[in-house]
């Protein structure tokens, strides 16, 4: 069993649900990354969500498309966030990975290379914006060989086939994008993920883990209300965005230990 | 539609259903655009086979945008070279004075038939956001086209031209603020608002069926040189040459003479200030293959895998990928791909106005310069078949400032 399906196992007994924040691997500055893994994990992170940055990130809003102008402006490639999980793992063996980004540099790399690396470097979850389920087939297989989930996006528009598509290739946890558009947009339609979840959940046999519009304690404890995991993202990066260097580490710990404690508000319960 | 159907053999195979030329291609999409392009796939498959649909397409063409467009004999032009003679496909003379009301129309139309009352598009010189925005005036449909900030400042008579036919502009901020920066907004925008809009792309690139339905509805381009080329010449000609930028003009030219072998496909890429300079456009002659904007495909990138910027003198052929088929086309050797560099451009431009009376758009300048530079190594009996896709009254500002000229 990966090191992400034993967490859930564990939330699930103890009645909690994930939190999974989100940051661009690089930004503002590589050497700033892993202090901030460590610092989401003092905060109440279950698993970490690392974003390689992409010259062309068409899926996210301008939010997570400006952290990867400044992590590729600062140096960081693909390779570089692979160090950044080894540095990691130097003295945290517990908490699971999930690499999120776009086909290109992973195809530039080689699959078979990257998958490799990725399993070397000690990744739990890689999550390919635009690799859908048919046209990676022989990626998510060798990501499983590896022992490494391969994790996919379903959306509110996604049919009945993507689930059962998703469910054949997928491992880990579903990542539902809980409204139409990109990263970091508006609103969120609770009523809409409520309904969804439950069918998500009946079809393709893995936690549901939300994200796209969760900005706050209160959007983050409604959503975990009927989701399994949280995933935070924009909201992090604007953070670290608007607080001065010195500050960025503490102000981060501070706003997702809020989004924490919002989360283990919730009546066990509830689900 | 039925106009591909006359062709056999090998090119009919392409695309597979899933939209794959050999290995490239594909629909290499976030899911949430999945259900948008699953809808298009869809209305597409039902239009390209409906006999209506076609016989409209085929009257739009006609009387809106002046099909068929003329053959020209470059006589003068190609007497002063010497060798092969040189014929040029006129898609300068149509309605907005290129080759890209072809396809607008086609997908005006079907955003008709889907009931989509919007039309998005991106646009690099403003050419295809012109033709975009004509359309959209035609049909009575509201139209936002995407352009990269620097472009807006580049092209501001193309700006204003889009604001006249109703059509509102949104300069791109993000990335290098330019084409490529402007088709990623235009597909956010389409993922946020799918209900209501349909998302015009102006080239054979994209996730399917983006490259099969463009081709398709540039075709008529090389269908008709089929019946011009015969009756002009007695026969048809011994390569077809066409610039690439996405690829959509030269596609819609070979896609006749794929099946034809003793017929030459040339595509001439953006080789800017020098293949070795780095400053160029040459997804195919210098590019690896990789994944962007939905397809797989070449790819001018760097080592880790990022779109580096690219650069032509011509703005339409300044994008770092190109159409999918071009690339299977390349690796099957079907067709040649080479580059030409800004300065063998503009010497063609200048050659074309001043022994042809004829001002050339700078993309379609990049395929002149090619048969400027193989027609003399050829015997005069040898025939070359030019696609001078688009006028150049869009470039005088460009050409003037090189050769030092301020309005």
């Amino acid at each position: 069993m990966s090191r992400i399906q034993s967490l859930f196992e564990r939330l699930h007994a103890q009645g909690r649900r994930a939190l999974i924040p989100f940051v661009t691997a690089g930004d503002p500055a590589p050497d700033l990354t892993v202090p901030l893994m460590h610092a989401l994990v003092a905060g109440g992170a279950d698993i970490i969500e690392l974003g390689v940055p992409f010259s062309d990130p068409m899926a996210d809003g301008p939010t997570i498309q400006r952290a990867s102008e400044r992590a590729l402006a600062a140096g960081m490639s693909l390779g570089g966030v692979l160090e950044c999980v080894a540095r990691f793992r130097e003295t945290n063996r517990e908490t699971p990975i999930v690499l999120m980004g776009y086909a290109n540099p992973i195809e530039a790399m080689g699959g078979g290379r990257f998958v490799e690396r990725a399993g070397t470097a000690g990744v739990d979850g890689v999550l390919v914006v635009d690799y859908p389920p048919e046209e990676c087939r022989e990626f998510a297989a060798a990501l499983r060989d590896a022992g490494i989930d391969p994790i996919f996006l379903l959306a509110p528009t996604s049919s009945e086939q993507r689930f059962s598509d998703v469910a054949a290739v997928g491992s880990g946890y579903i990542y539902y994008v809980s409204l139409k558009g990109v990263t970091g947009a508006a609103s969120l339609d609770f009523d809409e993920v409520a309904r969804r979840i439950p069918q998500i959940r009946a079809r393709v046999r893995m936690p549901v883990g939300v994200g796209f519009g969760i900005r706050d304690a209160e959007s983050a404890r409604r959503v975990g209300e009927i989701a399994d995991a949280v995933v935070i993202g924009s909201r992090i990066i604007e953070e670290i965005e608007h607080s001065a260097p010195d500050e960025r580490i503490a102000r981060v710990t501070a706003f997702l230990s809020e989004i924490r404690a919002a989360l283990d508000s919730i009546d066990r319960g509830t689900r | 539609m039925q106009m591909t159907e006359t062709h056999d053999a090998v090119h009919s195979a392409v695309p597979d259903a899933q939209g794959h030329f050999g290995r490239y291609g594909g629909a290499f999409v976030a899911e949430t655009l999945r259900p948008a392009i699953e809808e298009l796939r869809v209305a597409y498959e039902a239009s390209r086979a409906d006999p209506e649909f076609i016989a409209e397409f085929e009257y739009e063409l006609k009387h809106y945008v002046g099909r068929p467009s003329p053959i020209y004999h470059a006589k003068r032009w190609s007497d002063r070279l010497g060798g092969a003679r040189i014929y040029l496909k006129r898609e300068d003379l149509n309605h907005t004075g290129a080759h890209k009301v072809n396809n607008c129309i086609g997908q005006a139309m079907l955003a008709r038939r889907m009931r989509k009352p919007r039309v998005i598009a991106e646009t690099g010189a403003g050419q295809h956001g012109v033709a975009t925005a004509t359309v959209a005036a035609r049909y009575g449909m509201e139209c936002v086209v995407y352009m990269g900030s620097e472009d807006v400042r580049r092209q501001a008579a193309n700006v204003y031209r889009m604001k006249l036919l109703g059509a509102t502009v949104v300069p791109v901020e993000s990335g290098s603020k330019t084409l490529k920066d402007a088709l990623n907004e235009a597909m956010r925008d389409w993922v946020t608002n799918v209900h209501d809009t349909f998302y015009i792309i102006g080239t054979v690139a994209g996730p399917h069926p983006y490259p099969l339905m463009v081709r398709d509805f540039q075709s008529v381009i090389g269908r008709e040189c089929l019946v011009q080329m015969p009756e002009l010449t007695g026969r048809q000609p011994d390569a077809v040459i066409a610039c690439v930028g996405g690829g959509s003009n030269a596609m819609g030219i070979f896609h006749s003479y794929v099946d034809q072998p003793e017929v030459r496909l040339i595509g001439v890429e953006a080789a800017g200030e020098g293949l070795a300079s780095g400053r160029h456009a040459a997804s195919l002659s210098a590019g690896r293959p990789g994944i962007l904007h939905g397809n797989r495909t070449y790819l001018l990138q760097n080592e880790d895998g990022q779109i580096i910027e690219t650069h032509s003198i011509s703005a339409g052929l300044d994008y770092p990928g190109v159409g999918p088929e071009h690339a299977w086309l390349k690796d099957t050797g079907r067709a040649e791909y080479v580059s030409v560099t800004d300065a063998e451009a503009l010497q063609a431009f200048h050659d074309l106005c001043r022994l042809e009376g004829i001002i050339p758009a700078l993309e379609s300048a990049h395929a002149l310069a090619y048969a400027a530079r193989i027609a003399p190594t050829l015997s005069s009996d040898r025939i070359l078949l030019v696609n001078l896709s688009g006028r150049g009254d869009k470039d005088i500002h460009t050409v003037a400032e090189k050769s030092g000229i301020q309005f």
